[in-house]
């Protein structure tokens, strides 16, 4: 069942110099307790995408096209009042890039933890905090810890007690955008575990945004690959990585050395990512690609489907 | 034997901990937390030698000791079989014509003032390689195109923040390799890239050290990247060294219980692999307080009694393959 559809998403960001297409025409389903991870270089519209989904957009940022439904309700037609109470923390929450900036220095972490629930459910400051107890023994941090500020943790404790206030409310799907970036490999793994356990212990579902497509292949079912405000491939996570069709897909796959592999060459694109005040004519991938020829300069390749579940843009498949 | 270029012997540094004054009248001893402690080894010549570790295990301490950006505590450095360690500033302001470092962040290394031109320049200018204007940006034309900045006319008055990262980085390659130095240090340069660049600026690094001969120690906390590029690694933890050996060697067959618990811990870009879940309990302890022993003990699933002890030192348990741990038969 499709818990969260997205379609035909556009959405500009307004500069002195023109309209930046930061997400041109997205459309992805999430299903009830799946996990879908959006992967692509850093400046490919894969946040502007979380942002749009919460409506937490910056100013200068325009919804030009497109809907999101959430269990058949408009997301973007509701008042954002309505919203506020309604989705925001308790149906979709976020678990943002960086625990040391999304914490607040000077708050007591259980606090932190308690306020979404105070504002979002209505809940008594007291009771509020007995459940920030019970989320931080949840993501393994204890509950004894509930007055600490947010310097007396490590980083992979605050990385926990984000993941903590994103499940505050009980949501059902939960944003991750780059949870584990900033942490070692050794508490990137112990955080995985958690954030694994607690997607399968509580049914959520997961957006999980990265430019790590080894985290991908770790958490999620399904792969959405965007380049340049598009999605250009997407489907179950085992046709993508081993037999994913798009030539960016595939020049992305390798360009991880996979460490339990045969020792590769380090594999690289070439070229720099586009400008998205000004994309590329055609496919936006063509100036980059190898096997481009003269009709993929002119004509925009649509996602069509090639397999069961697996869609890919590109005019040379198929 | 190979000829070795760069050795440390028993290097060690401490960094002083700040205490107010009262407190320092009744410390017993000066707190100190010990960033490396008692390294020793050597770089042969025209090696790629990786030091890998976490975040705080003081590899990026380690190599800035060896240019001499910051005094050990303790220990020696040699470079072409010379002690540097208490040589003069003077001198050795000379011999960094021959030793140079790329930083991990290419938005924090480079001057915002400074175009690329005099970014590049100024080390040729100082260390009075080039005699004349010509040949000053023969150099630099040479060296932009090397590291793939081309046209190099239309980089060369740019400013940093008219550059894209994997550009930025390119320069910050361009500057350590404009003086043609025989041993580079270069710090995570690409952990700040993405996955699409950061192939191409590695490649680009692998050339230029190929095209002059040059020798490479390269920090990382990425076992996966490393495996491609280093001949042999060092895998640090908590200021030592716990395992060091061929690469191949150390991926395929790692001894020490961190090296194992550090690699299974490395995601995998394939879907159909699963990692092995709990690998390791608990962080990086706090270094004002290291345990005592062998470091890891605390974490380590086969620590003993005598773990808690002694700590252990590297032993040779095969060729060229050092390990640090108790539970190793030689």
């Amino acid at each position: 069942m499709d818990l969260l559809q997205v379609n035909n998403l556009k959405m500009y960001y307004e500069t002195a110099r023109g309209y930046v297409r930061a997400v041109d025409d997205v459309t992805f389903n999430l299903k009830k307790s799946y996990a879908l991870g959006l992967a692509g270089e850093s400046g490919c519209g894969k946040t502007s995408v979380a942002l749009a989904l919460l409506r937490l957009l910056p100013f200068n940022a325009k919804v030009m096209d497109g809907e999101i439904f959430l269990e058949n309700k408009s997301l973007l037609k509701m008042q954002i009042k309505e919203f506020k109470q309604e989705i925001r923390w308790k149906k979709i929450s976020m678990i943002f890039q960086g625990a040391m900036n999304a914490l607040h220095p000077f708050k007591k972490i259980g606090n932190q933890i308690a306020e979404p629930i105070v504002i979002h459910e209505k809940a008594k400051k007291k009771e509020a905090l007995e459940r920030a107890g019970k989320l931080l023994d949840l993501v393994g941090i204890g509950a004894e810890r509930i007055d600490r500020y947010p310097h007396e943790l490590s980083g992979g404790m605050k990385q926990r007690s984000v993941i903590a206030m994103a499940l505050a409310c009980n949501p059902d799907i939960v944003i991750a955008d780059e949870p584990t970036t900033a942490l070692d490999v050794i508490i990137q793994a112990q955080v995985l575990t958690v954030m694994e356990e607690l997607q399968k212990k509580l049914n959520l579902s997961m957006l999980l945004i990265s430019h790590d497509l080894s985290l991908i292949a770790e958490v999620c079912h399904e792969v959405a690959i965007m380049y340049a405000g598009k999605i250009v491939e997407c489907g179950d996570a085992v046709s993508i990585f081993k037999k994913g069709a798009h030539p960016y897909t595939q020049k992305l796959v390798s360009a991880f050395p996979n460490i339990k592999d045969e020792k590769k060459e380090i594999a690289s694109i070439g070229g720099f990512p586009p400008d998205l005040l000004n994309p590329p004519s055609g496919c936006r991938f063509h100036p980059r690609c190898q096997h481009a020829t003269e009709f993929c300069k002119k004509k925009e390749p649509i996602l069509v489907q090639v397999d069961k579940e697996h869609y890919v843009a590109c005019h040379l498949v198929g | 034997m190979e000829e070795v270029l760069v050795g440390v012997q028993n290097l060690k540094k401490y960094f002083p901990i700040k205490m107010g004054f009262f407190k320092t009248l009744t410390a017993k001893e000066n707190p100190v937390v010990r960033a490396v402690d008692d390294v020793s080894f050597n770089i042969r010549k025209k090696e790629i030698f990786g030091l890998v570790g976490e975040s705080g295990s003081g590899k990026t301490t380690l190599g800035r000791l060896i240019l001499r950006l910051i005094e050990p505590t303790e220990g020696k450095i040699f470079f072409k079989g010379a002690d540097i360690t208490t040589i003069p500033e003077n001198d050795m302001r000379k011999l960094r014509f021959e030793m140079q470092i790329i930083f991990q962040d290419p938005y924090d290394s480079l001057n915002p003032r400074m175009s690329v031109y005099d970014i590049i320049v100024e080390p040729l200018e100082l260390q009075k390689v080039v005699d004349s204007q010509k040949e000053m940006k023969n150099r630099l034309i040479e060296t932009l195109e090397e590291v793939g900045l081309t046209p190099p006319e239309t980089f060369l008055y740019r400013f940093p923040h008219e550059l894209s990262g994997g550009q930025r980085q390119r320069v910050a390659v361009a500057r350590a390799f404009a003086l043609r130095p025989e041993f580079v240090v270069a710090d995570e340069p690409v952990s700040m890239l993405d996955a699409s660049v950061r192939g191409e600026v590695l490649k680009l690094m692998l050339k230029i050290l190929e095209k002059y001969g040059s020798t490479f120690l390269y920090i990382t906390h990425d076992l996966a990247l490393s495996r491609v590029i280093c001949d042999r690694i060092a895998v640090m933890y908590f200021g030592k060294i716990v395992e060091m050996g061929p690469t191949d060697k150390i991926i395929s067959h790692p001894a020490n219980p961190y090296t194992k618990a550090l690699l299974s811990a490395v995601l995998v870009p394939d879907p159909t692999v699963k990692r092995a879940k709990h690998v390791v309990k608990g962080e990086i302890p706090s270094p004002l307080n290291p345990p005592s022993g062998c470091r890891f003990h605390p974490r380590c699933q086969h620590a003993t009694e005598f773990c808690k002890k002694k700590e252990p030192i590297l032993v040779q348990v095969d060729k060229e393959h050092y390990v640090a741990c108790h539970l190793v038969e030689k």
